[in-house]
C-alpha cells in the first residue's frame, strides 16, 4: 500500500505567479548585454524581493561575469534595516559571488565584471566616485575561516578605527575596543589578556574577534560568508545568538550551507540556483511552504 | 541522507494507511452493529480497540523519531505534522466506535422499542466521510477533501433530527428514558466520528496547500 506523494511545491504557487508585479526577464533591461543563444532564460523570482519600507541596500538587475561565465543573472533584491537575510543554495549557485558584490570584493578578482546597480542608502556603490576603503568599513565582512591579524587582541580591534581615523587618542581607542568586544560577546573572556595574540584564541573566539573587528569601524551592513562552518556547535550557538543581537543595530547578510542555521538566524531567506535568484520570502514561509519546486527540492535534500 | 529520509517517510505513509484501513473496518462494523443491534460485533469492536491504540503509539513514535533525527522542512515537515494529527483523529474515531458499541450492548439488553430513529443513513454518511478523507490523503486530492468538509453539515443535520425524534419519543414514553438516552448518545458519537473525519480532510488540505483551513476559514 503506497501512494504517489506530490513532491512539487504548494499549489498556491499558481496563484502567486499571477500576482507578481516584477519581472527580471533579460528583455526588460538594456540591450548592451547579449547572452549567447544557448543560454536559458532568466526565471522570474518567486516571492517579493523588494521591501516596502526604506531598505538599507537595494540591488537592481545585478549581473556578475567571470570572463565568459555569467555567474549572477539579473538579480534584484532589497536588504532591510535591522534584518538578517540568509542566502542559501547549492555550491556554485552564486550566493557568495553575490555577497561579495555588496562591498565590491569582486573588484579584486581578475576578469570579474559587475553590471546593474547596488545602492547603500542613496549611494550607488559601483559609482566611479565611490572609494572602496570607506565602503568596506560601512559594509563589513566576516569570512568562513576566522582570520585575526597576527597581532594582539587589542590591536586586532584598534587597527581599523585607527586607519579610518575614527579615534583620536588612547582613551577613545580603549573605549571603542571595549564596546566592540562587548557587542561581540567576547569582552568577559578576553578583558584580562588584551595584549595576547588574537591567533591564540579558540576558533569560536577568533570568529567573534573578527566580528568585533568588523563592528569597530562602524558598519551599517555586516556580510557573513559561512561564519560558522569551521566552528563546533557551542561556538556556532554563540555566534548565532550574537547575530540575533547584532540585528538590533545592523543589517546582516549571511551565506550559509546549513539550512538549519538559515532558518534559525534569519528573517528572510533567498534561494539561489545556477546564478539566478529563484525565491525570496520570509524565512518561516520558505521553510514551511516554499513556493518554487527548486527551493523545495533543495531544502528537503532532494536535489539532483 | 535524503534518500534515507524518503524511505523513512514511506514507512510512515504505509503505517498511517494501514491504521486508516483498520479504523475504516471498525467503522463499517459499527454501522452493522447499530443497524442490527448485533451484540457479537459490538463486543468485538470493544475487545480489539487495543490494536488501534497500539498502532497509534507506533506511528507517533516513528514521527517523533524523524523530527528529532532529520529535522524535516517544507512538504516533509507538513507531512509529519499532518500524520501526527491524522493519527490522533484515527485513534479517536476508534474510541467513538467503542462508545457506540457500548451503547449497542446497553440497548440490546432491554426490550426493543418501536421504530424511533434509523441510524443507518447517518452511520453510512460518517463511514463515507472517513473513506473519502483517507482517499484524499492517498491521492493528494484537495477537491475530495473539501467535499468531506461540506458533508459534515449533513451529518450535523441528521444529528439534530435524531435529537428531535428522540425528545418526542421520551415525552411519549417517559418510562423508557434510559433506553432512549442511550439511543441518542449514538447520534452524538456518530457526529463526533464525522467531525474527526472532517479534521482529517482539513489536515490533508494543509498538507497539500500549506494553508490551515480549520475553524471555518475556507
Amino acid at each position: 500500500m503506497d501512494f504517489a506523494f506530490n513532491r512539487n511545491a504548494t499549489t498556491e504557487n499558481k496563484g502567486a505567479a499571477e500576482e507578481k508585479t516584477f519581472s527580471v526577464g533579460t528583455d526588460t533591461g538594456s540591450t548592451t548585454i547579449k547572452p549567447p543563444p544557448q543560454q536559458s532564460e532568466v526565471p522570474e523570482t518567486v516571492g517579493n524581493p523588494f521591501l516596502e519600507t526604506d531598505p538599507r541596500m537595494t540591488c537592481r538587475n545585478v549581473n556578475v561575469y567571470y570572463g565568459d561565465k555569467h555567474a549572477i543573472r539579473e538579480v534584484s533584491l532589497d536588504i532591510g534595516r535591522n534584518e538578517v537575510i540568509s542566502m542559501i543554495g547549492p555550491s556554485g549557485c552564486g550566493k557568495s559571488t553575490f555577497l561579495r558584490c555588496f562591498n565590491r570584493m569582486n573588484d579584486t578578482i581578475d576578469g570579474c565584471r559587475v553590471t546593474g546597480s547596488i545602492y547603500l542608502d542613496d549611494v550607488n556603490i559601483y559609482d566611479k566616485s565611490v572609494d572602496v576603503v570607506p565602503l568596506r568599513a560601512q559594509v563589513g565582512m566576516v569570512f568562513q575561516k576566522p582570520n585575526p591579524f597576527p597581532k594582539s587582541i587589542f590591536d586586532n580591534i584598534a587597527y581599523g578605527p585607527r586607519i579610518h581615523g575614527l579615534v583620536r587618542n588612547k582613551a577613545e581607542t580603549d573605549a571603542l575596543v571595549e564596546t566592540s568586544l562587548v557587542k561581540a560577546g567576547l569582552w568577559e573572556e578576553v578583558k584580562d589578556r588584551l595584549d595576547h595574540p588574537g591567533t591564540g584564541l579558540s576558533g569560536g573566539q577568533q570568529q567573534r574577534l573578527c566580528i568585533a573587528r568588523t563592528i569597530a569601524v562602524g558598519p551599517e551592513v555586516i556580510l557573513m560568508d559561512e561564519p560558522c562552518s569551521a566552528l563546533d556547535p557551542i561556538a556556532t550557538g554563540k555566534i548565532e545568538d550574537l547575530i540575533h543581537e547584532l540585528r538590533q543595530q545592523y543589517s546582516i547578510v549571511i551565506v550559509t550551507h546549513s539550512m538549519q542555521q538559515a532558518s534559525r538566524v534569519s528573517q528572510r531567506t533567498a534561494y539561489f540556483h545556477l546564478g539566478d535568484l529563484i525565491e525570496v520570502g520570509d524565512t518561516p514561509q520558505v521553510f514551511t511552504t516554499p513556493r518554487h519546486p527548486l527551493t523545495q527540492d533543495y531544502i528537503t535534500g532532494r536535489f539532483g | 541522507m535524503a534518500r534515507y529520509l524518503i524511505r523513512e517517510l514511506d514507512k510512515i505513509k504505509k503505517k498511517i494507511l494501514s491504521l486508516g484501513a483498520l479504523v475504516e473496518e471498525r467503522v463499517r462494523m459499527t454501522s452493522a452493529a447499530v443497524d442490527n443491534r448485533d451484540v457479537a460485533i459490538a463486543q468485538k469492536i470493544i475487545d480489539t480497540d487495543w490494536e488501534i491504540d497500539e498502532m497509534e503509539v507506533e506511528v507517533e513514535e516513528e514521527c517523533l523519531k524523524i523530527l528529532a533525527l532529520h529535522q524535516p522542512v517544507a512538504v516533509d515537515l507538513r507531512f509529519i505534522v499532518t500524520v501526527i494529527k491524522i493519527n490522533n483523529d484515527l485513534e479517536r474515531i476508534g474510541d467513538q466506535a467503542v462508545n457506540i458499541a457500548e451503547r449497542v450492548l446497553t440497548i440490546s439488553k432491554r426490550p426493543e422499542m418501536d421504530f424511533v430513529f434509523d441510524y443507518l443513513p447517518m452511520a453510512e454518511k460518517a463511514e463515507a466521510m472517513l473513506k473519502m478523507s483517507l482517499d484524499a490523503l492517498v491521492n493528494v486530492d484537495v477537491d475530495l477533501a473539501f467535499k468531506v468538509i461540506t458533508l459534515d453539515d449533513e451529518v450535523d443535520a441528521l444529528k439534530t433530527l435524531a435529537y428531535d425524534r428522540i425528545k418526542a419519543a421520551i415525552k411519549m414514553n417517559p418510562e423508557r428514558v434510559g433506553y432512549l438516552i442511550n439511543l441518542m448518545l449514538i447520534s452524538r458519537h456518530l457526529e463526533r466520528l464525522a467531525d474527526h473525519a472532517t479534521n482529517i480532510a482539513e489536515e490533508v488540505i494543509y498538507l497539500i496547500e500549506g494553508e490551515i483551513v480549520r475553524h471555518g476559514k475556507y
